[in-house]
């Protein structure tokens, strides 16, 4: 592991400026996912700024009767506050499908929101990663790309977003609240929070330098039945193949958002117009596009067997 | 290949020589640096090192440490805790569990210096050969290892596992999110996956956990 500094945020702003004007520097929080980075130098911060003591560690009801998520809420805060379990339940499955429990003591939210891809070709220091090393090349084009994305793909990449938790944010339509380092803040949809990879893989999301994530706000409840399905290769502490979030509204509607299948949490609104027609047409609609491999074909019909599955549930109760 | 006497000096060495020349320079102030992102190799400091305290085992210790210490290797390492594993160092196996303010985490994933002023618990502050832990004499019983190496992150794993279900914490096998979980196989085996065994000892560890947990709760398991 390289070097580096570390000072313990006192001031929001502070760190924001901070962070803008020291090249090469990181906030951390739980660090799960950046401290393994470090280790292997595929992030490799000259100073680091510890932002758990700036306080954003409450889930408070917001004016317009939904929940405001601090930055550093731990996941298993998150997936077990009484209110997240009665009214955005997705959202705690998801949470409770993701890691182990001892990693979901020191995730928080933010830092879940911010994990990079576990693409092996971007673990692998000797093999080129356009995401890793900005126009190295892929090495996951032509590679092994059985966990892959599908729909949202470049040339320059084919990694996925690695988040459970992110997927039922993009379902409920949160909104990621930050302070900027001339310390003014603003609300970012999650919809525009990931990006999809393009020619530019390596900016995964649209904060800027120095930005810092203080809360994500989750919108009133939306009532319905929620349901969060995740296919994976064992039963518990694994990745997503494919994971499903679905809400079924009490006037039949209903949402979807898909995980491991793009660089981002994918959904796509146009296609739940269908949703009267069924789970085959929304799937359709969903997937449309997607670029397949071999090894990964069969995520396609993965993701509308899985949500299939999840409206059958639901039917049931 | 030198021999590991050898590369336990080196590495002695090193840390001194790292102390020495970090309180030289003094920490750094992050703005203090005004190189641009094409030369961020370059922008990396000397050997920086910081110091923390914190109760271990309800010891009081103050370290001061190179800011790249794991927790992990702190309490091996410095401490000379070896109770606590170290298997694969990414967070992936759970060897290195210990309980950190009443939760349990991966040491491995943690840096020491962040954790000024917290309550560690390592398998050494559960239970002692003399006096053991209910979970150590349990996973004794019932056989819950083979080569044991897995055992000290299970043990503190399991511990934690109980006091989490007593809390109401659900799991991802919980079936209702709004009733309090079951003390259930199935959600002592979801609980307990961040642990791997490569003895496969899981069935006989399970039947350890459900042991204990049903001594203190006095119900069926």
């Amino acid at each position: 592991m390289k070097a580096f500094t570390y000072q313990r945020a006192t001031s929001t702003a502070e760190a924001a400026a901070t962070a803008a004007r020291t090249p090469n520097t990181r906030f951390i929080a739980g660090g799960t996912n950046l401290l393994d980075l470090m280790k292997l130098e595929i992030e490799t911060p000259a100073a680091l700024i510890d932002v758990n003591g700036l306080g954003f560690d409450k889930i408070e009801a917001t004016a317009d009767g939904g929940l405001r998520v601090g930055a550093l809420v731990r996941n298993t805060d998150l997936a077990s506050d009484a209110r997240v379990r009665q009214d955005y339940a997705v959202l705690s499955r998801a949470l409770l499908a993701g890691a182990s429990t001892q990693l979901r003591n020191k995730a928080t939210t933010a830092g879940n929101l911010l994990q990079r891809t576990r693409c092996p070709y971007f673990y692998d220091t000797n093999q080129p990663c356009n995401k890793r090393k900005p126009g190295s090349g892929c090495s996951a084009i032509g590679g092994y790309t059985r966990h892959h994305a599908v729909v949202g793909t470049s040339d320059a990449c084919i990694a996925t977003h690695p988040s459970d938790m992110a997927i039922a944010m993009r379902l409920l339509d949160a909104e990621v609240e930050t302070v900027r380092a001339d310390g003014s803040m603003r609300t970012i949809p999650i919809a525009d929070f990931h990006r999809l990879p393009g020619n530019t893989p390596q900016i995964e999301t649209a904060l800027e330098p120095g930005e810092l994530i203080i809360s994500v706000k989750l919108p009133k409840p939306l009532g319905g039945v929620h349901a969060y399905r995740k296919i994976r290769d064992r039963a518990s502490y694994a990745f997503a193949l494919v994971s499903v979030a679905t809400v079924i509204l009490p006037n039949g509607a209903g949402r979807v958002a898909v995980g491991g299948v793009a660089h981002k949490p994918w959904r796509v609104e146009a296609a739940e117009q269908a949703w009267p027609q069924g789970a085959r047409a929304v799937a359709e609609r969903l997937m449309a596009g997607a670029r397949t491999t071999d090894d990964n074909a069969f995520k396609v019909p993965l993701v509308h067997r899985t949500l299939a599955a999840a409206i059958a549930d639901a039917k049931k109760g | 290949m030198e021999p590991i006497r050898d590369l336990k000096l080196t590495r002695r060495s090193l840390l001194i020589a790292g102390a020495v020349s970090a309180s030289a320079m003094a920490v750094p102030q992050a703005g203090a640096q005004s190189a641009n992102a094409a030369d961020a190799a370059d922008t990396h400091p000397n050997t920086v090192s910081g110091g923390v305290s914190f109760t271990v085992n309800d010891k009081p210790v103050t370290l001061e440490l190179d800011t790249r210490t794991s927790l992990l290797d702190a309490l091996r390492e410095h401490l000379h805790l070896t109770g606590t594993k170290k298997g694969c160092d990414q967070g992936q196996c759970g060897a290195c569990t210990v309980i950190v303010d009443g939760r349990r985490i991966n040491s491995c994933l943690s840096l020491a210096i962040m954790h000024e002023g917290a309550k560690i618990t390592t398998i050494e502050g559960l239970g002692t050969p003399d006096q053991l832990h209910p979970m150590q004499a349990a996973f004794v019983k019932h056989d819950g290892f083979q080569c044991g190496y897995c055992t000290p992150g299970q043990i503190c794993s399991a511990v934690s596992v109980i006091d989490e279900i007593r809390q109401g914490i659900p799991s991802h096998v919980t079936g209702d999110l709004n009733v309090k979980p079951l003390l259930s196989v199935d959600e002592i085996r979801e609980r307990m996956s961040g642990n791997i065994c490569r003895c496969g000892a899981y069935s006989n560890i399970v039947e350890a956990i459900t042991e204990v947990a049903a001594g203190q709760t006095g119900g069926k398991a």
